[in-house]
């Protein structure tokens, strides 16, 4: 069984609060833009394989805060030693949630490496993650979103989604504009 | 203050006060010899946050992700880890993010392992391709200023700013007593 993305994605960020979230290149800034603008949603639309790091900076720099990043399975896949360095520092604010479609979405659905059975849940309790599960059920989204708002990180969540081609939801562009706009909601609060 | 001899072991020191100063508060890092004493600095320090990474590529989003909480963030590196970072570099220049990085050269004065040449000829017009403004310190009784330069220039303006910290200052005696890297 496997997740619808926009359905996960909407459910997860329900009354999200004051999460700050880091989505990666392509589908998941998509996927978190269609669950609703926000600005602390610090969109990505390039740096592939840097989501978790600026993730793991924002979480060092603001531990009061939780912050989720939100990479595809092709951007998580670029930057694996993040795990590592993740691993490392353990923030106990940060949490991994990989949308795992397991195709490369903007390219042209080739197969990624967790087609063939790569496993992020292992990878990130090998790398000293206080937890990590993979979830394919939409029925466990709210024990998710529980983790995002208050477990014990490191935590990644492993979110196998179907290699679906759904509509695009185009958020903010302009770098300059996505953290100016971040950082004037962050400082606000 | 301090005698010539102090100087050439001690630039580490005056880089260190500047990161004091400029309140730098993350550090991202692949462990370097000619970073050592640096490294050593920052991680005793409780005011820094060390981060080791596994390729400075990496160090690249930790500096964007701690600017973005209101943090400072300097990245070292040796001149090899420049050409892992080019692409990740765009993030800083897409969103106006302040960098300061500290890049200890190989492959140019004395280098025994020509490995080191072909990327260390070009890292800095590599760093100037990627919009980074560059400075060579040549000499230990440099340092000092240039680095304090630098970070003003990075944080005062949200630009990217690299100090190329020459392989004379650094010297090749650390080489053949560490190790080869």
């Amino acid at each position: 069984m496997m997740l619808d993305r926009r359905e996960f994605v909407q459910q997860l960020l329900i009354d999200r609060g004051d999460l700050l979230i880091v989505p990666g290149l392509g589908s998941a800034t998509y996927d978190v833009a269609a669950a609703g603008d926000h600005p602390l949603n610090f969109y990505l639309w390039g740096a592939m394989g840097g989501t978790a790091m600026i993730a793991l900076g924002l979480a060092l720099a603001r531990p009061e805060r939780r912050v989720v990043a939100i990479p595809g399975d092709g951007d998580m896949l670029m930057g694996l030693g993040s795990l590592a360095t993740i691993g490392v520092k353990q923030p106990k604010n940060l949490v991994v949630v990989v949308l795992d479609n397991a195709h490369y979405g903007e390219t042209g659905m080739q197969p990624s490496h967790t087609d063939a059975g790569v496993d992020f849940a292992a990878m990130a309790l090998a790398c000293r993650f206080r937890q990590a599960r993979t979830v394919t059920r939409i029925e466990e989204v709210a024990e998710a979103r529980k983790l995002l708002h208050s477990g014990e990180g490191p935590i990644l969540i492993n979110a196998k989604i179907k290699p679906e081609d759904v509509p695009r939801v185009l958020p903010l562009r302009d770098g300059h504009a996505i953290k100016q706009r971040f950082m004037a909601a962050l400082n606000d609060a | 203050m301090h005698s010539p001899a102090d100087i050439a072991t001690s630039w580490p020191d005056a880089i260190y006060a500047h990161f004091r100063r400029v309140g730098v508060r993350q550090v991202g890092y692949v462990p370097d010899a000619g970073h050592s004493r640096l490294i050593t600095l920052c991680q005793n320090d409780p005011q820094i946050i060390d981060v080791v990474l596994t390729t400075e590529e990496e160090g690249v989003g930790l500096v964007a992700g701690a600017a973005l909480g209101g943090q400072r963030a300097a990245l070292l590196m040796q001149s090899s880890g420049v050409g892992n970072c080019v692409n990740m570099f765009s993030l800083l220049r897409n969103c106006g993010f302040p960098c300061i990085a500290l890049v200890t050269m190989r492959g140019e004065f004395g280098e025994f392992n020509p490995w080191q040449v072909p990327m260390g000829a070009i890292t800095e017009e590599v760093l100037r391709l990627c919009g980074f403004l560059t400075y060579r310190v040549e000499t230990a009784d440099a340092v000092d200023e240039i680095v304090g330069a630098g970070c003003d220039m990075a944080f005062n303006g949200n630009l990217a700013a690299a100090i190329l910290l020459s392989q004379r200052l650094i010297g090749l005696k650390q080489w053949t007593r560490q190790g080869t890297r």
